[in-house]
């Protein structure tokens, strides 16, 4: 799935606590401010955003705890959320949108609109689930630097543009 | 147009980020389901919700928005003010409704 290996590669991780909305979204602004360090075009950035907000957010409120990392190189950004938990019984149906499982008390929050995955799927050029039930799942989401309008499913976004 | 004109506009309250009224506002996405709001707020929006929780400072800094609105009376949690305030982000408080709030955002932009 990967390209060629480059020499500059960027790797940050996360621990990320299942349960703790106090801290949930950290781990992604942390992430995003790498990016923005790096000088990926706004649009990648937007993009790796709206993937890692996400991906965090599963793992808060599905899972016991997980890791999310992401590996930025010149040519894409590959993002990571692996964690223990229940896993997922049925992929295509948590991939419908609208579909979900979190509790009530999440729902009011905000959270738990059955969007999470088909976010991550609409902002990213390549996405991947793993999982097992009664263990885990690992979500790998590719977002390539320049794909923006050729092949991405995200071309919405790309018009968008920055503001200003 | 500038936070700070959106504030003395519609008479909200300031409950957090003071520091960051300068912050300029393009338009405006109303929602309070967090991931609609991150996939489809523009940098520059001000958010109006009924959320009230810290979360939607996360939410505030990844999308890049220039505040957010909680309307309908709703109370903030503190630590949603101490995180906003930490984060740069207003977080301003009105009575409104959000439909009240919306009209009147969008007549000023």
């Amino acid at each position: 799935m990967a390209s060629e290996p480059t020499a500059r590669v960027l790797t940050l991780s996360f621990q990320v606590e299942g349960q703790n909305f106090r801290a949930s979204g950290e781990a992604a602004g942390r992430i995003k401010r790498a990016l923005e360090q790096v000088g990926l075009d706004w649009s990648i950035i937007r993009r790796a955003a709206v993937v890692i907000y996400e991906a965090e957010m599963n793992i808060v409120i599905h899972a016991r705890r997980g890791v999310l990392s992401a590996e930025i190189t010149p040519d894409q950004v590959v993002i990571v959320a692996d964690d223990e938990g229940p896993g997922i019984p049925d992929i295509a149906l948590a991939m419908t949108e609208g579909y979900s499982t979190a509790s009530a008390e999440v729902r009011e929050m905000g959270f738990g609109a059955g969007m999470g995955l088909p976010n991550i799927t609409k902002h990213s050029d390549e996405m991947r689930i793993e999982t097992e039930v009664g263990k885990g799942t690992r979500v790998t989401a590719v977002i390539r630097v320049g794909a923006c309008g050729d092949g991405s499913r995200a071309v919405s976004d790309c018009s968008q543009g920055s503001r200003g | 147009m500038k936070v700070s004109d959106v504030v003395e506009a519609l008479g909200l309250q300031v409950a957090a980020g003071e520091a960051q009224l300068s912050r300029e506002v393009l338009g405006g996405y109303c929602g309070d389901l967090l991931s609609d709001v991150m996939a489809r707020a523009k940098p520059k929006d001000v958010w109006i919700t009924i959320q009230g929780h810290q979360n939607i400072v996360a939410v505030a800094v990844l999308t890049e928005i220039s505040g957010v609105i909680v309307c309908g009376n709703v109370e903030p949690e503190k630590d949603t003010l101490d995180r906003a305030d930490r984060e740069g982000i207003p977080i301003l408080r009105t009575s409104m409704t959000a439909f009240g709030v919306a009209g009147r955002l969008a007549a000023l932009l």
